[in-house]
């Protein structure tokens, strides 16, 4: 493979941004074409992550389709490459960015040119983040893409979008300090920022645990974890629907991926010894926001929690080391990633007409409108992980993963999914059934063609892997194996040092 | 054909639910009926194959999850006990669904409610066809999914929709017991295939385990369990929350609230038996807990007595028939706990019909009166629906089990086999058995009394206007009329009986040691029959003849009265110790710990102290050279004093 695919996939979408940035908005028509050229970029990059996968082998856990390039003498290098687990990480992004750009129609009124460049330079990050070989490369694309979101919620949010834009960067930069500090020691002690390379030589078992503690303060807010997840639903509620999706669907498994990737693969012996710190964090997050998100009003703000709840699973899984574990935290992702994206973009299309939040200004759309009733069922269903969803397959496994290290997590973590069921049920009741009473209902028109052509991509995904994860399963498999190996051994010759 | 039979169902769902609109009322309902009758036919196909020729199989459709070493797939399973719930399943569905077309004929949403009947049936087949207790959850979850559609069916309701989300997370609270039981029996057999489950089952026997011992800091507590009985025991209060037995049978009654059609479908005949399916097919690890079974015993005889007391005194014609169903599932469980599980199964084909029967009728009854329910305010119809109050009186018949109807047959040889199993536990249960099958004749008989005898007690509708229900609502009832009466003598030898040379459960039902052929004393064969008998008078006399004395016994029992008609007061105790602290705790957590108590502290906290800084920092450019040069001094000084001293 001469043909750089990674670094293509990463600079299109800028390219594209790029163009956009010497468009002229003026005029209607305008702005029409300048969101065509955006999801025309948008879709050929899903095209060609599609074609990757195709291309990608998935019987080896080799690092496929490598680019490197010197970069600041020699110093720093540009590596990036893809196993199984970041595959399907860059795929989720493509398939996300070409629906949020289609969904902007309704939700974004004012200086739309500049919301897609914003969109598509996050697009390049975020890929840019899920294939990067390098810790300086991953801490830039992961850093970079806190600005782009920053500007997202600064600039087109809601009433308190200010408050909101400051708590999210002040939680988020903090974390990321830390990180950057902490690859800078590995670089000092290793000699190498090289992730391949790190995994071979493994990383001294005296700075293990504080070099977790720097990447885990930076994961943990963006997962988020218990306690530092509050600045999510203040961002989630101020964001406009394009950004909220982005930021659920991808900006947050931008974490997940991290403790994948870096916290299990470079840490080994401190992520043993931290797991009790994240399994304990975890219940935390999955009880206690689960609680919290059944008593809100705001129905942004729940799914938000929501969210918080379902990355408690996700991290739960990954710390159990155990193949169910990790695979079930993968599949809860990309699961997840569908299912918030779909339920935000729910959430905006009832917003978007009636200009409210609250739950208590709904009741009754069923009688008119069906087909909104319809997905918004089918997305509770697979919030709450009914089998037949791929939110099902994803907590199942986790949950298996989690039983075989400790019954005593596992029954915990089971509870969430009985409060899973409640919050969600009684939101769908409150909004969608009963009588209609609110008189401005009464003129509310259903999905149009664009927002239906947008929530049924995201659902059929959804019931396709419910019944059939075999495609994600098997393009997992064995980079989740290798990574468990790469654990065992790695946890093995630090100890051996160590001893 | 196994194939057609599931999928049949799943594709008149869609093309009902998806096409409704574009082919009309009347061929959606054409279409689904058509085709779930097509599956029941082929399911008694199948059945009586698997009668005469012993026909097994096990058909692997696709595979489903691979992660490491768990591979489940997507399969149908034929064997005796799963083509016993192939038949009861479809033949009641299709009757259901051709009563439907009746029942329903003035709603507005036909095509969606049939859609949901189909999807319940098809939902309700991978659940008894699975090989592997994954597929059977998928099932189990499918079921359960169906019936919170059709509950909260009539979605303008505010009681139709709580209930729905009532039923739903009572149900949930089950699944989390089972879903835990297949994490165990994963984490011990490393599979989650019947077969190769059971097989392994023997190794085990002995093997205990810790609760807590592998989670590293709570091993000090870890206590030893035996395995066995832990598996049995989780897998249990899933079967307990879908089979709503006593403290998760909660969501039964509410769930009255959905169509009529689908409480005689669901709510009787077959998703609330799904629990008693689950004991019957781990009859191979069953056998081996003695603790699990003694539980199962004592909780199936509680619900037997405690809804059957409920039931005495409840007006809600449908309630009635629901706590009756309670109580009937209670009698197979405490027939699964002394080991008859063939009998358990028995008990469970025969009250299919009767139970489905029952329903039917009711809401033939309740169609008659244009909605009323409350048996209070019915009476002296009988003339007036006489198909109706006919097949009631058969099906009340049946379900009290007088003498060679087909609840007569199961019922009594579940009491016989408790008397039989000789421990404390299975007399006990005998007897509870026998006073609960009293309380259910008298309770039946009141709702045949009050409902088509006496005197005329509604003031909204006249007399005259009492109209019998459509031929198509009158056909069903007449086939299960047919069989309440004639399945329990047909089949009796079939389910009951075994000898050495023929055995219909083959290996599908486990028998660690054999059932007791003996024959209980001639007293215990004896007195229900003659109970159920004589509650006919006894129930005229108190319903009919003399209410005053009825009047009398409540008044002189209020607070017993009370108690049963709040139903123990389960619901207030649950409201008071799970729903409303988990309110106060939600709004505790979110109002005072992350705004009051994180957001404070952090991010919020932060500002403020920058803030606070930096306004004092300001002070510093004050503008005065004065100024400047006194703390230039000052540091000045300060460095000087530094260097000097060290």
């Amino acid at each position: 493979m001469d043909f750089p695919i990674l670094s293509s996939l990463i600079l299109l979408p800028s390219i594209g941004a790029l163009f956009l940035l010497f468009a002229n908005e003026s005029t209607t028509k305008s702005r029409q074409t300048i969101k065509y050229v955006a999801l025309f970029v948008a879709f050929v990059n899903f095209f060609i992550s599609i074609y990757l996968w195709n291309l990608f082998d998935k019987s080896t856990f080799e690092f496929q389709f490598i680019e490197e390039k010197q970069w600041l003498k020699g110093f720093i290098n540009y590596k990036v490459g893809v196993d199984g687990i970041s595959i399907l990480f860059i795929i989720l992004t493509t398939f996300i960015t070409p629906l949020c750009i289609i969904s902007v129609n309704n939700s974004i009124k004012s200086r739309i040119k500049d919301f897609l460049i914003a969109i598509l330079v996050m697009e390049s990050l975020m890929i840019g983040v899920f294939c990067s070989l390098d810790l300086v490369v991953f801490y830039l694309f992961f850093e970079g893409g806190l600005i782009p979101m920053f500007l997202i919620i600064g600039i087109w949010g809601g009433d308190r979008r200010v408050y909101s834009a400051f708590k999210f960067f002040l939680y988020t930069l903090l974390g990321s300090v830390l990180m950057l500090i902490a690859i800078i020691v590995i670089y000092l002690t290793s000699g190498t920022t090289d992730v391949v390379k790190l995994y071979e030589i493994g990383i001294d078992s005296n700075f293990q645990n504080l070099l977790w503690l720097a990447f885990f303060s930076s994961f943990a807010v963006k997962t988020p974890m218990w306690p530092v997840h509050t600045w999510l639903p203040d961002a989630h509620v101020e964001a406009p629907t394009a950004g909220s999706v982005l930021l659920a669907a991808i900006l947050l498994k931008m974490a997940g991926y991290g403790f994948l990737r870096f916290s299990i693969g470079l840490f080994p012996i401190a992520s043993e010894l931290f797991t009790p710190l994240i399994y304990f964090l975890s219940l935390i997050a999955i009880i206690y926001t689960s609680l919290v998100a059944l008593m809100q009003e705001d129905m942004k703000k729940l799914v938000a929690y929501s969210s918080v709840a379902h990355m408690g699973f996700v991290t739960l899984g990954i710390f159990t080391f155990k193949q169910q574990g990790l695979e079930g935290s993968i599949i809860q992702m990309i699961s997840h990633g569908l299912v918030s994206a779909a339920l935000f973009l729910l959430v905006g299309v009832v917003y978007d007409r009636i200009h409210s939040r609250l739950i208590e200004t709904y009741g009754g759309l069923v009688s008119v409108m069906p087909k909104y009733s319809i997905l918004l069922m089918i997305f509770t269903l697979a919030a709450i992980g009914l089998p037949g969803t791929s939110g099902f397959i994803g907590e199942f496994l986790i949950l298996m993963g989690v039983f075989q290290d400790s019954f005593l997590v596992a029954t915990i973590a089971s509870l969430g999914v009985i409060l899973g069921a409640a919050y969600m049920l009684w939101l769908y009741k409150r909004v969608i059934f009963g009588k209609l009473i609110n008189n401005d209902l009464l003129k509310i028109s259903d999905l149009d063609k664009s927002e239906l052509f947008i929530l049924v991509s995201l659902a059929l995904p959804t019931l396709f892997f419910g019944f059939y994860p075999e495609p994600l399963l098997n393009t997992i498999e064995v980079s989740v194996s290798n990574l468990i190996e790469i654990y065992n051994y790695n946890l093995n010759i630090s100890g051996n040092n160590n001893g | 054909m196994e194939i057609l039979i599931l999928f049949l169902p799943l594709a008149a769902s869609i093309i009902s639910g998806f096409f409704g609109k574009y082919i009309g009322d009347r061929n959606s309902e054409i279409v689904t009926s058509l085709f779930v009758l097509a599956s029941a036919f082929l399911s008694i196909l199948i059945f009586y194959n698997v009668i005469i020729n012993g026909y097994e199989n096990n058909i692997i459709i696709a595979s489903w999850i691979n992660s490491g070493t768990l591979n489940v797939n997507w399969s149908i399973k034929i064997d005796p006990l799963s083509s016993v719930m192939l038949v009861v399943v479809t033949v009641i569905s299709a009757l259901v669904h051709i009563y439907s077309i009746g029942y329903m004929s003035h709603d507005p949403h036909k095509p969606r409610f049939m859609a949901y009947l189909s999807l319940f049936t098809f939902a309700m087949l991978t659940l008894v066809t699975a090989d592997n207790f994954l597929q059977l959850f998928f099932g189990w979850e499918g079921v359960g999914l169906c019936s919170y559609f059709l509950i909260g069916f009539w979605f303008k309701k505010d009681t139709a929709n709580a209930a729905a989300i009532k039923a739903f997370l009572v149900n949930r609270v089950g699944d989390f017991g089972f879903a835990l039981g297949i994490f165990l029996i994963f984490y011990l057999f490393g599979t989650l295939n019947y077969d190769e489950v059971f097989l392994k089952i023997p190794e085990l026997v002995n093997k205990e385990i810790s609760l807590l011992n592998n989670s590293p800091p709570f091993a000090f507590l870890g206590t030893a369990v035996k395995s066995i009985d832990l598996i049995c025991l989780l897998l249990f209060v899933g079967a307990m929350g879908k089979s709503a037995q006593i403290f998760l049978h909660t969501w039964l009654p509410d769930a009255m609230e959905g169509p009529t059609p689908v409480s005689a479908l669901i709510h009787a005949a077959t998703m609330v038996t799904a629990g008693v399916f689950l004991v019957v097919r781990c009859s191979p690890i069953f056998e081996y807990s003695v603790l699990a079974l003694n539980v199962v015993t004592i909780i199936g005889m509680s619900t037997a007595f405690f809804a059957a007391t409920v039931a005495l005194v409840q007006t809600d014609i449908k309630k009635i028939i629901a706590y009756s169903t309670c109580s009937q599932l209670g009698y197979m469980f405490f027939a699964a706990g002394v080991g008859a599980y063939n009998v358990a199964m028995f008990h469970l084909f025969t009250h299919a019909f009767f139970k489905a029967l029952l329903f039917l009728g009711a809401g033939s009854v309740i169609h008659a009166f244009n909605n009323e329910q409350n048996i209070n305010k019915m009476g002296s119809v009988w003339k007036k629906i006489p198909y109706t109050w006919t097949m009631m009186i058969v099906g009340t018949l049946a379900l009290t089990g007088f003498p060679f109807l087909s609840g007569f047959f199961s019922k009594d040889a579940i009491i016989e086999f408790a008397y039989l199993k000789g421990n404390t536990t299975g007399i006990l249960a005998a007897y509870v058995g026998i006073f609960t099958a009293f309380l259910t004749a008298i309770y039946s008989w009141r709702l045949i009394f009050k409902t088509f005898h006496g005197k005329y007690n509604n003031e909204e509708i006249k007399i005259g206007k009492i109209h019998e229900s459509p031929a198509v609502m009158i056909l069903p009832l007449i086939v299960l009329s047919i069989g309440s009466i004639f399945v329990g003598f047909l089949f009796k030898d079939l389910f009951i009986v075994h000898s050495d040379n023929y055995n219909f459960w083959n290996n599908s039902i486990k028998f660690l040691n054999p059932l007791s052929n003996d024959h209980p004393p001639f007293f215990i064969i004896i007195i229900t029959p003659v109970l159920v008998t004589l509650s006919i008078p006894i129930s005229y006399y108190l319903f009919i003849k003399n209410e005053k004395l009825t009047d009398l016994i409540t008044e002189s029992n209020k607070s017993l009265y009370n108690f049963f008609l709040n139903k123990w007061y389960f619901d207030e105790l649950y409201n008071s110790i799970f729903v409303k602290p988990a309110k106060k705790i939600g709004s505790f957590f979110w109002k005072s710990v992350d705004i009051k108590i994180i957001d404070r502290f952090g991010p919020d906290g932060i500002s403020e102290i920058i803030k606070i800084l930096s306004l004092k920092a300001r002070r510093f450019q004050s503008g005065y050279i004065y100024q400047y040069a006194f703390v230039m001094l000052l540091g000045f000084s300060a460095i000087l004093t530094y260097l000097i001293l060290y």
